[in-house]
């Protein structure tokens, strides 16, 4: 078997578990602060909703549609995208895993970023003037058809440093 | 991204099961874990702040990864005692090492074993519950504390010190750990470090969270900050925040109701810098710490790299408690795994060992003890992918099958060593859950491996006999119930 397939189909299992079980775990008593995923939002009129853009580490668009009020990271849990490891602390301000990069206009339209934020954000890998969490951004119907980066992973930068990939 | 190929089953097992473990493993088709605790995580659980708790939601991921039927959890196996190296590298086709960096740097002064002094590891793994730190009982009977260190686990320390109780009894410190703070008589922490402001190793937000702790204030010296204004413009964003925040606790005058808060706060910290440690001073009898005496620095150089030297001038502080936060430090598991003594990790070019086909490393050990969570899991990745590279390559040959877990079972069965399944650390965990529920807790964890694996042999021994019962399910439940409910009274 290709492993390349089973390894998507892992992590797309595992995502899709992912946004069933938050969405039944949120009471679990040690996960306090947690915030639940968004889910079973869906409009049934299509207009109402959000399309986003989303480029991944190999540069490839991937276009998928949310609801108004869903964070960029519950769209990413939501439609089974597979960025590796995005999302680690599932929309908490304690991981920064969730970094996106946008256009300077888009990223002025996303609206004020608080401290707690940008401290977060201080750690991200690949860290631009226009970088924001995808957990703390929360669809509008003005962002439609906005585009965010996923930022490559250290390794990546580091191979095309060495001009080794 | 990942590159194809098309092997039956290659054998793959990992060293420990903390947040390297579980990343590498996510990444790789069939993997067994072998951990030596009974219950995984590495620390997530023993290291993570318990006031943290929004940072254990990786748990959630590492539990789905193992759960699935590729992944299987050996926990209670000690590689390098119960099993060797060789032993699994004969068993595996490939071999990661993540098992971490359980040891401390040594200040390597006079004194360090006083009572009184301890490292930031035994410290913080005492009162997050590893079995290893239970017997540590640190005396807080005195007003000052003295960290040395000036990264995120030295601030972790100096909240746990300062932190109102009422908030940690909210959280899964253990109890023994939150009965020895509630009686402490410490009221005010110096956190030391031995370069200047700029060189901090400790990051923005846990800085944020000492500014904004309750009942505390802080008591940092604005000269300091001399001359520290002017090289602001050319930081990086990070530290120019970082920095800033610094400045503004310093320097700035508080807003009237901070003034109001700060004048009622009964605890108090700050920063010390441009000192470092050079003897511990001890008690004419000899038998505990009542001090620390601490060079007195310049720098050398500016920016990251700046050198802390020596002036010649010495300074005394007067402290009863001591605690040493100047890193981690990984061992060595086995001589037949290369180890760089000077750097304390595995050599490795991109997680592949040195010299040793088949051997991997990722995590701490890779990398060396610094790092968040997240950099683990970046390069706890990047070692899977060098994993599935060079099965593909042939750089590691999977042609001939390997037996894995199924001869390294019957070498623990033969030395009478009983692997902890992660159905069994379920149980465990949910006995820690009830337990915690009866005191307002998240969790109330089990303090010795002797207790979690007792537990274990209660409820496969009753679920034993109950087997072939039409009632059995429902009779499990019960049992399970009434399990937790004997084990608040055992404890
Ligand atoms: C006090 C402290 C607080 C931290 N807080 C945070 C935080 O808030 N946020 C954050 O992002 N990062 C935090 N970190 C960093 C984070 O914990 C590390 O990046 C990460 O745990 C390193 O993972 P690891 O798997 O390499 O090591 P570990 O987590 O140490 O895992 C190693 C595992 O190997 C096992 N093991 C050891 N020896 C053997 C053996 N011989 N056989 C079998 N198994 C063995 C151990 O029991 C352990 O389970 C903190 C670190 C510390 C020290
Ligand atoms: N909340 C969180 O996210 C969190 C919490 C805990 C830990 N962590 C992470 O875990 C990693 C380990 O943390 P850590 O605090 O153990 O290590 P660290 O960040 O490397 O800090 C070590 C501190 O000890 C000092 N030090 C080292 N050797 C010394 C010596 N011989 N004498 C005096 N001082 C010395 C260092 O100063 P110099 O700079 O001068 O060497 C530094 O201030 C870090 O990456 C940290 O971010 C994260
Ligand atoms: S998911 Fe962790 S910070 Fe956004």
């Amino acid at each position: 078997m290709a492993l390349v397939t089973a390894l998507r189909r892992l992590a797309l299992v595992r995502l899709r578990e992912c946004s069933r079980r938050t969405a039944a775990v949120t009471s679990g008593a040690w996960l306090t602060g947690q915030r639940s995923f968004t889910t079973g939002t869906q409009s049934l009129r299509s207009d109402n909703k959000v399309t986003v853009n989303f480029i991944n580490r190999d540069g490839e668009k991937i276009t998928v549609k949310g609801s108004p009020g869903d964070s960029l990271l519950d769209l990413v849990i939501n439609e089974d995208l597979d960025f590796d490891g995005f999302g680690a602390c599932e929309g908490t301000l304690a991981c920064s895993t969730c970094h996106l990069i946008f256009d300077e206009d888009v990223y002025k339209s996303l609206g004020r970023v608080t401290d707690e934020e940008m401290d977060m954000l201080d750690l991200a890998y690949g860290l631009t003037d226009t970088s924001r969490l995808g957990c703390q951004i929360c669809l509008t119907k003005s962002l439609d058809g906005i585009v965010a980066r996923v930022p490559e992973s250290v390794a990546d930068i580091r191979q095309s440093k060495d001009g080794s990939s | 991204r990942w590159t194809t190929f098309s092997i039956c089953s290659p054998k793959v097992c990992i060293v420990g099961s903390g947040p390297a473990g579980f990343y590498t493993a996510q990444h790789l088709i069939k993997v067994d874990i072998y951990e030596r605790l009974p219950v995984p995580f590495g620390l997530v659980r023993f290291g993570v702040a318990p006031d943290h708790p929004e940072v254990k939601n990786v748990i959630n991921t590492f539990t789905l990864t193992a759960r699935n039927s590729r992944c299987s959890f050996y926990g209670n196996v000690n590689v390098g005692k119960d099993v060797s190296i060789e032993e699994l590298q004969q068993a595996y086709h490939a071999v990661v090492l993540s098992y971490g960096a359980e040891g401390n740097r040594r200040m390597g002064v006079p004194g360090e074993d006083l009572a009184g002094v301890y490292s930031a590891k035994d410290f913080v793994g005492w009162y997050n519950g590893l079995p290893s730190c239970q017997e540590l009982s640190p005396d807080l009977n005195c007003e000052t504390a003295v960290i040395l260190g000036q990264g995120n686990v030295a601030l972790d320390v100096a909240r746990i010190l300062l932190a109102p109780t009422d908030i940690l009894k909210k959280t899964d410190i253990t109890q023994p750990a939150l009965e020895a703070l509630v009686q402490s008589q410490v009221r005010r922490v110096l956190i030391v470090g031995r370069r200047g402001p700029m060189q901090v190793a400790c990051t923005i937000k846990e800085f944020r969270e000492m500014v904004n702790l309750p009942d505390t204030r802080p008591e940092m010296m604005a000269d300091d900050f001399e001359g520290v204004k002017e090289a602001l413009k050319d930081l990086p964003r990070p530290r120019k925040r970082l920095t800033e925040l610094m400045m503004k606790t310093a320097l700035e005058i508080p807003s009237e109701k901070e003034q109001e808060r700060q004048s009622k706060a009964s605890r108090v910290w700050a920063f010390r810098f441009l000192r470092s440690p050079i003897e511990i001073l001890a008690n004419p009898d000899n038998s505990r710490t009542v001090g620390i005496r601490l060079a007195v620095n310049r720098l050398e150089g500016s920016g990251d790299g700046a050198r802390a030297v020596p002036t010649g001038e010495v300074e005394d502080v007067t402290c009863g408690l001591l605690i040493s936060s100047i890193g981690y430090k990984s061992l060595p598991i086995d001589p037949s795994v290369p180890f760089d003594s000077h750097k304390a990790i595995v050599p490795n070019n991109m997680g592949r060992v040195q010299h040793t086909a088949g051997l991997y490393c990722s995590g701490w050990l890779k990398t060396g003890p610094t790092g968040v969570i997240a950099t683990t899991m970046n390069n706890s990745f990047d070692t899977a992918r060098s994993v599935v590279e060079d099965m593909e390559s042939g750089t590691v040959d999977v042609s001939a099958a390997r037996p894995g877990s199924q001869s390294i079972s019957g070498l623990l069965e033969e030395r009478g060593v009983k692997p902890v399944t992660f159905s069994n650390w379920e149980k465990i965990d949910s006995l820690e859950m009830s337990r915690g529920e009866a005191s307002g807790k998240p969790r109330e964890k089990l303090l010795t491996v002797e207790e979690m694996l007792q537990h274990l042999t209660w409820t496969e021994l009753i679920l034993y006999t109950l087997k072939g019962n039409p009632m059995f399910f429902i009779m499990d439940a019960i049992i399970n119930k009434l399990l937790q409910c004997k084990s608040i009274q055992m404890v």
